[in-house]
């Protein structure tokens, strides 16, 4: 038997011991994340540069006056948007279309599903490369494809001029990651009861009707999910433009990450490069807020539509 | 009619998604005078392994190999341990103060790994940790953290309660509870949280790009593309394809192996967040 007294010792043991397990954790976050974030706010108020032989001097809100005045801060901030705004759309288009596909029966479904989550399992770095192999002016195979296919009777220098380039790593990244959305979206697809479409199917609701009334509404959770973690992830990309074009050709793929990162190891510029980062993580809340606010609102609008066109086929 | 449409459909996106690799796979075995052949030669006629013995003469790729594979492995293996003992505490005791580290944990997988960089990079040269593994183990360990303790708490919640009270009946201390029970129980969930782990360890580029300076101590990633650096006249094409097939194919295991676990992981990982 348990006395009242016995368990109140058991209950503060638990609280040690809970404190315990989270300490290593807690020491980690510390100091690789929460440090990083003080400091990088902290430095954001000193200008160290060249300029003050790499030592820091206060210099109050300089560094983010001279950050507004940036016009190549503006136009990398402008490319990384476009590249988002393009890149996650189409993603989240053929992501929607992969997982609607890969979520019926069909014989090979296995294979299938390893075939397609490939891209995202493999390095960005590293199929960087393999990209730029393919988009080679000489002797790409993108250019040969197109060729045969009477798409392009000459071939083009892919990452030789500022849109085509665009276009490449736009390409390259929709590749990459369109297998991330088609996870998140086949994970929310198969967590749609299946009463629900038979509820709409008496109801005489084609294809097309069940998809707009149960599919979409259902899964804008996961959507919204997978929206939200793409564009953040969009607005920090590094690796597949760094190695696939260095940010050129003139600077067309010049990403914000790209600039902050050379702002710090290139120009050693460090109070600028840190009060670079407060900003664009700012706009890039703002702009998650965005996408967020909207969405959140449709999502209970349909959700709502749905309840009544299921209670309407049950009536009947 | 409608079903044939369909596995075409479904065919043609696997292709989409093997071709890029594939191709790397082709050009890999091309010579090179196959390699710069136009019109492009899709079957090599005189296939090579040449590309792939210049690889791991030239640079000391299986170095890179043996860093990347060690960085992973440490690092996934203390994330697994570490997120698992957090997600006890979250799951099973009432610690005040839990609440916040869990959010903390949250925003840190949401914040790309740019905004970290920079005093990690100043960590690492005050303290001379520079191409020293430990500069990016502890990094991926914690960029790993929330997702794995995300996991591991979703999973620890679902195991019966009633196995701890027998187990503390018969004497168990809550370590051995979670060492002995949960942890064994748990199985299946460690698993598919240590192959995420080590598929975003193996991956990582920006800070293994700037913390491991010496070629001895890069990772594969940054490795490989340290390979186009020289004259962009000359980039040895054939050499990269071999290093992406190299680099990658460790990766492709995983995937093939483990694709249930995987997508189960990152559903889960998205979903319960």
């Amino acid at each position: 038997m348990r006395t009242p007294a016995h368990n109140k010792k058991m209950r503060l043991e638990d609280q040690a011991f809970g404190y315990l397990m989270l300490w290593p954790a807690a020491i980690f976050v510390l100091v690789v994340a929460v440090y990083p974030v003080l400091r990088i706010l902290w430095l954001s108020f000193f200008t160290q540069n060249l300029g003050t032989g790499l030592h820091p001097q206060f210099s109050g809100t300089l560094n983010y006056v001279r950050l507004l005045k940036d016009g190549h801060y503006w136009q990398t901030m402008m490319t990384t948007t476009v590249f988002t705004f393009i890149a996650v759309s189409t993603e989240l288009l053929l992501g929607l279309w992969f997982a609607l596909l890969l979520n019926e029966k069909f014989h090979g479904r296995s294979f299938a599903r390893t075939a397609t989550l490939i891209p995202w399992a493999l390095p960005t770095a590293v199929l960087a490369l393999a990209w730029a192999w393919i988009f080679n002016d000489q002797s790409g195979v993108f250019n040969d494809l197109m060729m045969r296919l009477g798409l392009l009777s000459r071939p083009v220098a892919w990452l030789g001029s500022g849109p085509t380039a665009m276009f490449s790593v736009i390409f390259a990244d929709v590749w990459k990651t369109t297998p991330f959305m088609m996870i998140i979206l086949l994970a929310g697809l198969q967590n749609i009861p299946e009463d629900l479409y038979e509820a709409v199917q008496i109801d005489g609701a084609r294809a097309w009707n069940s998809f707009r009334l149960i599919t979409l509404p259902m899964l804008m959770p996961s959507i919204m999910l997978a929206l939200l973690f793409r564009t953040i992830q969009s607005f920090g990309i590094f690796d597949l433009i760094f190695v696939m074009t260095g940010g050129g050709p003139g600077g067309a793929t010049e990403t914000v990450a790209i600039y902050n990162y050379r702002t710090f190891l290139r120009y050693l510029d460090f109070g600028y490069g840190a009060a670079m980062i407060v900003v664009t993580f700012l706009i890039t809340s703002g702009i998650c807020l965005l996408i967020y606010w909207p969405l959140s609102r449709t999502r209970g609008a349909r959700a709502l539509a749905t309840e009544r066109a299921v209670e309407k086929s049950e009536a009947m | 009619m409608k079903k044939t449409l369909q596995q075409i459909l479904i065919w043609l996106a696997v292709v989409w998604c093997l071709a890029p690799f594939a191709w790397q796979i082709i050009t890999s075995l091309k010579t090179n005078a196959e390699i710069a052949h136009i019109p492009t030669i899709y079957a090599p006629v005189h296939p090579t392994w040449g590309h792939y013995q210049e690889l791991f003469s030239r640079k000391p790729f299986a170095r890179y190999l043996w860093n990347s594979f060690l960085i992973s492995s440490v690092s996934t293996v203390v994330c697994v341990l570490v997120s698992a003992m957090a997600a006890y505490s979250f799951s099973r005791l009432k610690v005040r103060g839990a609440r916040g580290l869990q959010v903390g944990l949250i925003s840190i997988s949401f914040f790309p790994t740019i905004i970290f960089f920079f005093p990690l990079y100043e960590l690492v040269r005050r303290t001379g940790m520079a191409n020293n593994p430990i500069a990016l183990i502890v990094p991926y360990i914690t960029f790993n953290l929330p997702f794995a303790t995300l996991i591991l708490t979703a999973f620890f919640r679902t195991i019966s309660l009633d196995i701890e009270e027998a187990a503390k009946v018969d004497g168990f201390n809550r370590w051995q509870i979670l060492m002995k029970i949960i942890m064994p129980l748990s199985a299946p969930a460690l698993a598919t949280t240590a192959i995420l782990i080590f598929i975003f360890c193996w991956n990582e580029f920006l800070l293994a790009l700037t913390f491991m300076t010496r070629d001895s101590a890069k990772t594969v990633t940054a490795g490989v593309a340290s390979l186009s650096g020289g004259s962009i006249y000359e980039i040895p094409w054939g050499a990269i394809a071999a290093a992406v097939v190299v680099s990658t194919l460790p990766l492709i295991g995983l995937v093939v192996v483990f694709q249930k676990r995987i997508i189960q992981g990152l559903t889960a990982g998205a979903t319960k967040g």
